[in-house]
């Protein structure tokens, strides 16, 4: 016990202050109204959803757990279901055989929600695009709040991502 | 069993790794393979292809004493079959559903010819990686129904899980017969990552192809851009500088090292150290910083290219590198040391998940897992291209064949990366980093074979009669290690899946391809 606290002591806090939300990430109008996202504001459930991604956008959003981004920090954590979560984080090209999984994952997730598309291929379909295993961006199967580019994109930049989503920024509509 | 144990017309293939190439006669197959598998040889990969013209072939690379082995049979156009091997090498089981779900080759007589990677979004009748096949045509889903092995008895009830997983992970079905806590079966299904990869390569120049080889699997893009270079290097018959290969082996063991770090925080907040985790992944992070800063790319994704790499590294590098791999060597044997002590740890990872080396042996675990279940393969130490034959790798292995030994593993093999990065960097060549390919040789045949933090990675590069990518053929340790991830949960409790899948760390993205 003596060892492992004083590597805690010898590491230090490493922590940064979190970016600034970027509206320019926002793809869809404003959808939840303002006194929701009030009370979303500090305490946002996340839901991960992988429906084809190459594993590249899903260790940049391990990396949002580590010291230096700490992003339960800000009261934002990961669930393990789409019932308690308030925003889905959805990364990859959609395949096909995803297609029906990340429906129900959707429709799980209680209103009202939002939806952040990761990376190139959640955005457009990246390198993979449409084809017969693709159905490309994450648009083209569920309504996406907040479109976040990157191959994959770095933590600073989903954490910009997910505080759009949330942010009381004017809509784009 | 040596090379020349084979039909004498095997000869060498070009490039870095050593392959001999050869047609077989498909009635020589199982003979052939049982050869190998009692001479203590393993299966490496097996794929299909089909010709520009009416020619059908299956491909099987083996492991031997030299090097690989790659047998490449004909088969008959009406009704392409080839003679199942699963029975000799169990791994070939899932290889041989995925040539029938994408090319319609059917291993005759094998015991379990369910569908594979396709889940009735193409027809049964119709192969993507057939010539005929129009890539970018969807089919309307047919019903999806996957009949999994019931287990039967009082008692007994099943537990699916996935394809969507609780952590942050990749998709996958796992399906738990279990009694109380108990697993007493898993069966998994996979291919819902399915991308259509392969099919994607056949449309795409050599670059383009650089580019999709470093995103088949997001965590090992250095070992499948290297494998790819290598293979795509060996048909044009271009050798790239000494000093593009000594950064490419850089970039390799950095790899290494970025995915064990996180692998060790992982496992140890799996088993309710959240510290391992906030420590580990401080470490990783800093090491993808310098990346980042050094490299222009976090994960080092297009870092390697045919013909070279695209960076260089300067002094200045060098010595940020030496500074953190400094820190590292300080950092790592305390955290180590911390890990063994923990009673609570160490109570967990003890026994759970075993698979012991004569299982491992039998059903051909490959890589890491390999190796912490007395596999002793590590091409780094058996078959070194350069730079790696003038390092001398000490390969890391173990007999527990438990989470212990798999995280042991992991130790040792992040203590000999820090060392090879140390001589790397001092040893390192003066010079260029890259060289113009050559033109790709028509109808040609280039692999490249790399070990990656995960286990060996091989890439097949087959070209048309117009020297351009006519078949590509990626392929991941993961296909050798998930089936015995099934029988390393067999008598262990629900909860500790989690762990034991973690320790294994497969991946699906680059086995649904």
């Amino acid at each position: 016990m003596y060892k492992l606290i004083r590597q805690i002591l010898s590491s230090g806090i490493k922590s940064e202050a979190p970016p600034a939300p970027d509206p320019g990430m926002r793809v869809a109008p404003q959808r939840l109204q303002q006194d929701i996202l009030k009370h979303f504001g500090r305490a946002l459930a996340i839901r991960h959803v992988d429906a084809g991604s190459c594993n590249g956008c899903e260790l940049e959003i391990h990396a949002l757990s580590n010291p230096y981004y700490n992003l339960e920090g800000l009261g934002i954590h990961f669930v393990a279901s789409p019932r308690h979560a308030d925003l889905l984080l959805v990364t990859g090209p959609v395949a096909r055989h995803m297609e029906t999984a990340l429906k129900r994952t959707y429709q799980a997730t209680p209103d009202p929600k939002l939806v952040v598309a990761l990376g190139d291929c959640g955005c457009d379909g990246g390198i993979f695009g449409e084809s017969y295993a693709c159905l490309g961006p994450v648009h083209h199967v569920i309504p996406v709040d907040v479109a976040v580019p990157g191959c994959p994109p770095s933590p600073t930049a989903i954490m910009q991502g997910i505080l759009a989503a949330l942010s009381a920024g004017p809509s784009s509509a | 069993m040596k090379i020349e144990d084979f039909q004498p017309e095997f000869a060498a293939l070009p490039g870095a790794a050593p392959v001999w190439h050869g047609a077989l006669d498909p009635g020589r197959l199982r003979p052939l393979c049982q050869d190998v598998r009692s001479a203590g040889g393993r299966l490496v990969a097996l794929w299909g292809s089909q010709g520009g013209g009416p020619s059908f072939a299956l491909h099987v690379a083996v492991a031997v004493q030299q090097g690989l082995a790659v047998a490449s049979l004909p088969l008959e156009r009406e009704a392409p079959a080839f003679p199942d091997i699963s029975d000799i090498f169990p791994a070939a089981g899932r290889m041989q559903r995925a040539v029938a779900d994408l090319l319609g080759f059917q291993a005759a007589h094998a015991a379990d010819r369910r569908p594979w990677l396709r889940h009735g979004h193409w027809p049964a009748d119709r192969f993507p990686l057939s010539k005929e096949f129009d890539g970018t045509r969807a089919f309307p889903p047919e019903g999806d129904t996957y009949p999994f092995v019931a287990v039967e008895g009082e008692g007994v009830h099943e537990i699916p899980v996935g394809p969507v997983h609780a952590g942050t992970i990749e998709p996958g079905h796992f399906r738990f017969s279990v009694v109380g806590e108990k697993v007493l079966r898993l069966e998994q299904r996979l291919g819902y990552t399915h991308k259509g990869i392969e099919k994607l390569f056949e449309a795409m120049t050599v670059e383009q192809g650089a580019r999709l080889a470093g995103r088949i699997s997001g965590d090992s893009t250095v070992a499948y851009a290297w494998a790819y270079a290598m293979a795509a290097e060996g048909v044009s018959g271009s050798t790239p500088p000494p000093r593009a290969l000594w950064l490419r082996a850089l970039f390799l063991e950095r790899e290494r090292i970025m995915n064990h770090l996180g692998d060790l925080g992982a496992l140890g907040n799996d088993a309710g150290l959240a510290f391992a985790l906030a420590q580990f992944s401080r470490l990783k992070e800093d090491v993808l910083r310098t990346n980042q800063a050094l490299f222009g790319h976090r994960y080092l994704m297009d870092a390697i290219v045919p013909g070279g790499v695209a960076h260089d590294v300067d002094f200045r590098g060098f010595s940020r590198i030496i500074e953190e791999i400094t820190e590292l060597e300080r950092e790592v044997p305390r955290l180590k040391r911390i890990f063994e002590d923990h009673a609570g740890l160490q109570d967990r990872f003890l026994t759970t998940g075993r698979v012991k080396p004569d299982l491992a042996a039998r059903l051909g675990l490959a890589g890491l897992a390999g190796r912490a279940s007395g596999q002793s393969w590590d091409l780094r130490a058996q078959f070194p291209c350069a730079p790696y034959d003038g390092l001398e790798v000490r390969m890391a292995t173990h007999r527990g064949g438990d989470v212990a030994a798999r995280v042991t593993v992991r130790f040792e093999e992040l203590t000999e990366s820090m060392r090879l990065c140390r001589i790397l960097l001092r040893k390192m060549p003066e010079g260029e980093t890259s060289t113009p390919l050559n033109p790709m040789q028509p109808a040609g045949l280039g692999i490249g074979w790399v070990e990656g933090w995960r286990g060996e990675v091989l890439l097949a590069l087959h070209t048309g009669e117009d020297g351009a990518l006519r078949r590509v053929h990626p392929h991941d340790p993961s296909w050798h290690n998930w089936p015995v991830l099934e029988h390393a949960v067999i008598g262990n409790i629900v909860p500790d899946f989690p762990l034991i899948n973690k320790s294994f760390n497969l991946s699906y993205s680059g086995h649904d391809l």
